[in-house]
């Protein structure tokens, strides 16, 4: 009697302790893409039990895409497909066809969104193409878009474990005693042929696939410290012990990368925008916010990091039109620490960095340049980093300046302002905020893609039209 | 078959979780058994007394997003960092006000301001300042400039500025203004003439 309450109360303790642990390990959930076009990653909601994702989220980095509500009605036109839902209603029509859905289509703050589920079948009738989901992992891959890939044991002293992929792949990469993880978000990786590989060895035992949560995982055992190192250009990684073995994570990464590592004590942060080659000239788009940091409450339901990420994908998306490269540093629900998204657009070297804000206080847009801080001196070829944007400052406010007068020539109403906000102090490249105000009094009107769209081209009209000035300095 | 000692262990703790919910419901009680406290109207700190100043606050207005300059009356002690404390205490209370032009959450206050020679003054504000901050790059922008440009328009000396929460630093105010590095109070005025012009 005695034995079975001691044994029920550590049931109950170890219960509490497994449920507690999950809680906090708990990720958000997220739906990675990949295309020809962009690889991205997306939250997705919970909504009465079962997993929501935007559509409109989820299409428009692929094509040019808008929407809009009516009531509850819900209408979409990505290319020439035209799609149309009813809030509640489990049956929408694309093209004039009915288009049934695994649970009722949701409308919220104008977002239209459809079941996870339901994207297997809804997609390829936008696309015009097949799509492969795999749905518990939360991974669509459009068309046969994958990198498969190849692991070979190479028993040498100390033995060698080569990764051959069919592209470049840019893992996060982090180790703990007894194994090195390689986690790819924005890497179509895939397993083609197995998905364990064990070893007769006594340093490297196994490896093993698994997808979970819109990213592959290859996990490497091993009864030693291991360290990966990049080369093919990246496309192949070859997991070694270092010749002596000691305790702690190395992590290699591909030599002359540009790239600053994220910490490794950080193995959740998203990779960074590869490095860019110096003769391509880009505009690196920081949508700010992100994950848990929400910024401002826009409405109760909208968060700024949802408005500033929309915007940036509209901003995006005119830019490539007008045949200017991009590169997004967040494109999903991720979070970014300040310092880190100056390095990575100081690493990059873009033509101009554009960070997005977005409010629903006042009306219209708000251009900022930096505010800087006091200098310490620089030293030798070391720059102050509180004050890395002096340099380019004046750049920076002839450009804020030139992109408020072409929107109030379109009588959109926009202001010219300095602003102590961070990291555009730290960016050495010419910088510029743009603060996103509401069209009206209806403040989640800021999220609207009929609002965005022509701020949006105006802006990319201008800075492309200012590409000779951009890549002077550089 | 669990080992004695663990067992030990479990009941040790279940004793003591069961004497602690005793004890609580205890407390709880007696909180509840004692009268109804009267609102605490002592003030925090000693109210400036003596004659009254002219000074000139520098005022945000959430509508249009300016700063205007407001002439105002205001009793101040003789010693410059008391002034300094009070002078952006006048301030707050225009915000905590309830038709403010620009509303900070009830509660924010200046804990201290500390004048260090040479030009360096430190403000320390409460964590209810920070933490109840409206969210956004112009509003916490129109708080920052007008704090530092009321305390830097009259009290002469000052160049650098550092605002602290808590007596800690911190990255921003509310997620956008920095918060982790001086102000030159030369480059804040400069803004505060920006900002001044009704968009």
């Amino acid at each position: 009697m005695r034995s079975s309450s001691a044994s029920l109360t550590l049931i109950l303790v170890s219960a509490l302790l497994l449920f507690t642990v999950l809680s906090i390990s708990a990720d958000e959930k997220r739906i990675s893409v990949y295309s020809t076009i962009a690889n991205y990653s997306l939250s997705t909601v919970d909504r009465q039990g079962r997993d929501y994702v935007g559509l409109l989220e989820i299409l428009e980095p692929l094509g040019k895409v808008n929407s809009r509500s009516d009531g509850n009605r819900w209408k979409i036109r990505f290319g020439s497909v035209d799609g149309e839902f009813t809030t509640g209603k489990t049956r929408g029509k694309i093209s004039g066809r009915d288009a049934d859905l695994a649970a009722p289509f949701l409308l919220e703050n104008g977002r239209g969104m459809i079941p996870l589920a339901s994207l297997g079948a809804i997609l390829p009738r936008f696309l015009g193409g097949p799509v492969n989901f795999h749905e518990n992992a939360r991974r669509l891959f459009v068309g046969n878009f994958t990198t498969p890939f190849t692991v070979d044991f190479v028993k040498t002293t100390p033995p060698r474990l080569v990764f051959n992929f069919g592209n470049v792949v840019n893992p996060t990469i982090s180790t703990e005693p007894g194994h090195l993880r390689m986690v790819f978000i924005r890497d179509p990786v895939v397993a083609t042929t197995a998905q364990d590989w064990k070893f007769e060895d006594h340093m490297i035992t196994s490896v093993a696939y698994s997808e979970n949560n819109g990213a592959a995982e290859i996990t490497v055992n091993s009864t030693v410290s291991l360290m990966a190192s990049f080369s093919a250009g990246g496309r192949t990684i070859t997991v070694t012990a270092p010749p002596s073995t000691s305790p702690g994570a190395i992590v290699n990464v591909p030599s002359g990368s540009m790239r600053p590592m994220p910490p490794a004590t950080n193995p959740v942060t998203p990779p960074l925008p590869p490095p860019v080659a110096q003769h391509r000239f880009v505009i690196m788009i920081d949508a700010g916010h992100g994950g848990a940091e929400r910024g401002a409450a826009i409405t109760d339901q909208l968060g700024e990091k949802d408005v500033n990420l929309a915007f940036a994908r509209q901003l995006r998306h005119e830019l490539e039109t007008r045949g200017v490269g991009v590169l997004m540093l967040r494109d999903g629900d991720t979070f970014i620490p300040l310092d880190q998204r100056a390095a990575a657009a100081n690493s990059a070297r873009p033509g101009i960095y554009v960070n997005i804000h977005s409010t629903g206080q006042g009306t219209g847009i708000r251009m900022y340049s930096a505010m800087l801080p006091s200098a310490e001196e620089n030293k030798g070829p070391f720059i102050d980093w509180n004050t890395a944007q002096a340099a380019s400052l004046a750049l920076s406010q002839q450009f804020a300046s030139g992109a408020a007068v072409e929107l109030q020539k379109r009588n959109i109403p926009a202001r010219i302002l300095a602003a102590p906000l961070r990291p555009l102090n730290n960016v050495v490249v010419p910088s510029l905020t743009i603060d996103l105000g509401p069209p009206s009094s209806n403040v989640a009107d800021v999220n609207s893609p009929t609002y965005q769209q022509p701020i949006a081209a105006i802006l990319a009209e201008f800075l492309a039209s200012q590409k000779a000035r951009l890549e002077a300095p550089r | 078959m669990i080992p004695r000692h663990l067992f030990i262990g479990i009941a040790a703790m279940l004793i003591a979780v069961a004497t602690m919910t005793f004890y609580v419901r205890r407390m709880k009680h007696r909180v509840l058994d004692l009268p109804a406290a009267s609102t605490d109207t002592r003030p925090i700190a000693p109210p400036a007394t003596g004659p009254t100043e002219q000074v000139t606050l520098y005022v945000a207005y959430d509508d249009p997003g300016t700063i205007r300059a407001v002439s105002a009356q205001i009793p101040l002690p003789t010693g410059r960092q008391q002034r300094a404390e009070e002078l952006l205490r006048a301030l707050m209370n225009l915000y905590l006000d309830r038709a403010s032009t620009h509303p900070l959450a009830v509660g924010s206050e200046i804990r201290s301001v500390y004048l260090v020679d040479p030009g360096v003054a430190v403000i320390d504000t409460n964590a209810i300042f920070a933490d109840g901050h409206r969210s956004g790059v112009l509003v916490e922008e129109l708080t920052v400039a007008s704090i530092i440009q009321t305390l830097a328009g009259n009290i002469p000396g000052v160049l650098r500025v550092r605002i602290l929460v808590d007596g800690k630093e911190r990255e921003t105010l509310a997620g956008h203004a920095d918060l982790s590095d001086f102000y030159e109070t030369s480059a804040v005025s400069q803004l505060v003439q920006q900002l001044q012009v009704v968009p």
